[in-house]
């Protein structure tokens, strides 16, 4: 017991010692929750529009006037002629033009149609489409108004994601995701690199020729950054609530223990990676490729699985990952409980388990 | 009970021969050294008997303790100094002897008897990271790690590699300090003039022991005369010793050259030779032979 | 300038930060010498070393080697010279012909002239069946000593040997020293670094370097009658201890 106390200390001296590592523990969290909640989103706010009412009339300014309430448009210049539409576009200053057909009102009053032309900038697809829907929702409702149509329980806010729009943008699903990636490099990466440095500097070599027991080895590894694992979590988890308002509508506390069983896994992945590679370069190398990039890209965080061809989709579904984002998803957005989540926490144990055996079996007692 | 005994173990690596058989047995308490030059098989056999390798064949004891079935127990009992410097960089002197104390649950102050004629001298930097200790600094800190259990062997792989001949020298005066607590010392070293401190010597070449004995018998094993010839140019001497019919072996040994002649040797005979090729002054003078020349005679003996 | 003199330093300094690793040295190498440049650790002596071979600006004082300034001409001086370290010697993964090929193509040498060096390199060791054996698989003494001839491929002036015979066997140790002998008798300096004091003997003449000056400059014989000694392992206690 007491060499565990002595041999954990002596970690928290490695990692404390050492200013890079603490930029990766501590500032890495902090500056991508603020890079990925302020600036990388993938909504539009505030997108230049111009528009041409060739009705001028009491429906059309009714319906532009609801347009530019939203945060999504900010009005740029209304247009006269059809040859502005073309010259608006080329400056580059617009992203969208809406043309509201002449006789608005009187068209609905009398054939109960009217048509709106609305001409999106395709250069940048995404955008393009995400500003034809965002406009085409609220001609919906506007439509419904219209008709008194009850409105369903759905409301157009800043932050929630777009009811027919599957890969759920928005900060909302940043934070779970981001969650997972910061535990993710913590647990996994930094103890990979950490326990190969020790046999890349020979370290290791005076350690086995000793009494000291290699589970105590890894155990005295593991606890800091566990202990880093989980205060950055919370880090995220608070920046998440007071500075982007993301909710967290299910259990807090199964929420910790659901983080607490991703971190163990991913330190035994870290651990299992450690005993096979012989250089830290190895180590960061297969974590960066084998860890860190499935878990951005391949877990649902940004490019929805469902979307994805059928090969990467299998590789997704294996990635332990993608699992968590499920889980903390669903308990922070949904209020999900274990009832629901039994069968996501069982597999993430399975993967711990099936890891901590692995690197049982594979950690030399000698060179 | 011999402290170390090593039978006909063997080590290979992929399609090279590490260690041939080896034999030897190290009484308790001797300083015993293993003489050779770099990639010989020290660090090998060396790691073999502290339970970090495995070898291929043969079997060897450390204080009666198989090193293969009975590690555990092994590493209790060694302390051992690695070739390369193994200890934390990025902790100070004293938290590093800490942690090795800690690892062997004791404490600094139980044997600092023992260490203290080393670790008095960086006591002074016991705050200063390991990293940025000179050489000779490290070394002492090294032995002091691998001293502060008190341990019944202890396993030094070239302690003194790179290091010049004055701290080399205080090095070993160090180890000699330390046999008063019966402590069996294995150290290796390519240092041919080290082999003269140590009780007992094995010479290794290639994986192949050349000879174990103490470094008297060595030398003795060296069976012809040996003239040391010193000459104004050594380079020049040297080539004509070689075309001299009667030479064994001629070889610099920094400023004569030891020569050994095949058959009876005949002074006079010499020294006309040498005259003749315009060596203009020169000595010959009779030696006896040293650990290096013994050395040498082995290798090319074995190369034969 | 002299141009019997392969290096000339005056007053060479190098500090680092507020400690001082070469302390205002001067001293001269002349053309076809073996200097022997000794020293105890953490003296200064690898310090000295890059600053004449043009790896580290000197903080005052000057040199020139080979008649090039070391402060502001070091690229001119890195292709004149030959350098080979007991650390780096040659590429363990590439085959002997390929690591002759590499560096002397980094000396500058046409491809007709690597041919014709190589060959006469692999001829000379009596290596051919060793071409495309990997570096890696020699052993370390014909390592060494095939370094050295590479070190030494495109007929530099003056080659810089920084401990060059470490943990090598005797014989090779001897068969090593043989070769710098010739190469000095071709008219190249050698400048030479080593622990092994019966090889300072070796040496036309040696500096002792203490603490970052130079504390003894002269032949061997000169320096056992003035420390009064017979041997060279004497000197060097004796002037090391005197601090």
């Amino acid at each position: 017991m007491k060499k565990l106390l002595v041999f954990t200390k002596k970690e928290f001296y490695h990692i404390f010692r050492d200013k890079k590592t603490l930029l990766i523990l501590f500032g890495m969290p902090i500056i991508q929750i603020l890079l990925f909640g302020f600036a990388i989103t993938n909504e539009i706010n505030n997108a230049n529009i111009s528009i041409y009412d060739k009705s001028k009339d009491f429906q059309s300014q009714k319906l532009i006037n609801k347009i530019l309430a939203t945060n999504y448009f900010k009005l740029h210049s209304y247009l006269s002629s059809d040859s502005e539409i073309e010259e608006t576009f080329k400056t580059g200053e617009v992203k969208q033009v809406i043309v509201i057909e002449p006789n608005f009102t009187e068209n609905l009053n009398k054939e109960g149609s009217a048509n709106i032309h609305i001409i999106s900038d395709a250069t940048d697809p995404n955008t393009g489409t995400t500003l034809i829907n965002y406009t085409s929702s609220i001609i919906r409702i506007f439509t419904n108004e219209l008709n008194n149509v009850a409105m369903p329980d759905f409301i157009i806010d800043n932050q929630m994601e777009m009811r027919y729009n599957k890969s759920l943008k928005g900060v909302y699903l940043f934070v779970p995701g981001l969650i997972t990636v910061i535990l993710m490099l913590v647990s996994a990466m930094m103890t990979s690199i950490s326990l190969t440095r020790e046999k890349e500097n020979g370290n290791m070599e005076l350690l086995l020729a000793s009494p000291m027991k290699p589970i105590i080895i890894i155990i005295s590894k593991v606890i800091p950054y566990l202990l880093i694992a989980y205060i950055d979590a919370i880090l995220i988890l608070i920046m998440g609530k007071f500075i982007f308002g993301v909710p967290i509508v299910g259990s807090l506390l199964l929420l910790l223990l659901e983080c607490a069983l991703f971190i163990m896994m991913a330190l035994s992945l870290g651990i299992f990676i450690s005993t096979k590679a012989k250089t830290q370069q190895v180590a960061l190398m297969v974590s960066l490729v084998g860890l860190m990039l499935p878990t951005i890209l391949l877990s649902g965080f940004i490019f929805p699985i469902e979307n994805m061809p059928l090969p990467l989709q299998v590789v997704a579904r294996i990635n332990p990952s993608s699992w968590f984002i499920i889980i903390v998803k669903d308990i922070m957005l949904k209020g999900a409980g274990l009832e629901l989540l039994w069968q996501e926490t069982l597999v993430l144990i399975g993967m711990t388990v099936g890891f901590i055996l692995l690197s049982i079996k594979n950690f030399k007692i000698r060179l | 009970m011999s402290s170390i005994l090593i039978k006909d173990i063997e080590k290979s690596y992929s399609d090279c021969r590490s260690l041939e058989p080896v034999n030897i047995e190290v009484n308790e308490g001797e300083i015993f050294g293993l003489i050779g030059p770099d990639g010989a098989g020290k660090t090998t056999l060396i790691r073999i008997l502290t339970s970090l390798l495995i070898p291929d064949a043969g079997e060897a004891y450390v204080m009666g303790l198989d090193v293969v079935k009975e590690y555990k127990k092994v590493r209790q009992i060694i302390g051992y100094m690695p070739g390369k410097f193994a200890l934390y960089t990025d902790l100070s002197i004293k938290e590093n002897l800490d942690l090795f104390a800690g690892i062997f649950d004791t404490t600094i102050e139980e044997n600092y008897h023992l260490i203290a004629p080393i670790y008095s001298q960086i006591e002074p930097f016991k705050d200063r990271l390991a990293g940025n200790l000179s050489g000779g600094m490290k070394q002492k800190l090294a032995l002091s790690c691998a001293l502060i259990h008190k341990p019944e062997v202890l396993f030094l792989d070239e302690p003194t590699t790179g290091v010049d001949p004055v701290s080399r020298k205080e090095f070993w005066d160090m180890l000699r300090d330390l046999k008063k607590y019966g402590i069996t010392i294995f150290v290796s070293t390519p240092y041919m003039d080290e082999a003269k401190r140590c009780d007992r010597i094995a010479l290794i070449q290639e994986g192949k022991i050349l000879g174990v004995a103490t470094p008297k018998e060595i030398e003795d094993k060296f069976n012809k005369e040996l003239y040391a010839i010193k000459a104004d140019d050594m380079h020049l001497l040297i080539t004509h010793l070689r075309n001299y019919e009667n030479t064994h072996s001629a070889y610099p040994f920094g400023e004569s050259c030891h020569f050994a002649p095949k058959g009876k040797f005949d002074i006079e005979h010499l020294t006309n030779y040498l005259k003749e090729k315009c060596e203009k002054e020169f000595e010959i003078a009779k030696i006896s032979p040293g650990i290096e020349d013994s050395f040498i005679e082995l290798m090319v003996k074995e190369d034969e | 300038m002299n141009n019997n003199y392969v290096i000339e330093a005056e007053n060479l300094t190098k500090t680092f930060g507020n400690f001082t690793a070469v302390d205002s040295i001067s001293f001269n190498v002349k053309k076809g010498e073996i200097f022997g440049f000794l020293g105890a650790n953490g003296a200064g002596k690898t310090t000295a070393m890059k600053m004449l071979t043009g790896l580290l600006s000197p903080s005052s004082g000057k040199a020139t080697v080979v008649g090039y300034d070391v402060f502001s001409q070091s690229e001119q001086i890195k292709k004149r010279i030959g350098y080979m370290s007991q650390k780096f010697s040659l590429y363990e993964d590439l085959t002997l012909y390929e690591n002759i090929r590499f560096f002397a193509g980094i000396y500058g040498l046409s491809n007709s002239q690597i041919k014709e060096k190589a060959n006469e390199l692999i001829h000379r060791f009596q290596l051919e069946d060793l071409r495309k054996t990997l570096v890696g698989e020699l052993p370390l003494g014909w390592k060494q000593k095939i370094a050295f001839s590479i070190a030494v491929i495109h007929s530099p002036s003056i080659v810089f040997l920084d401990e060059p015979t470490g943990g090598v066997d005797p014989i090779t140790r001897r068969q090593f020293w043989e070769m710098i002998y010739e190469t000095a008798h071709r008219g190249v300096t050698v400048f030479v670094t080593t622990h092994y004091m019966d090889e300072a003997e070796y040496c036309d003449r040696i500096s002792m370097m203490v603490d970052g000056r130079i504390e003894a400059l002269d032949s061997p014989t000169g320096l056992k009658k003035r420390y009064e000694t017979d041997n060279m392992d004497e000197v060097f206690l004796k002037i090391a201890r005197a601090k």
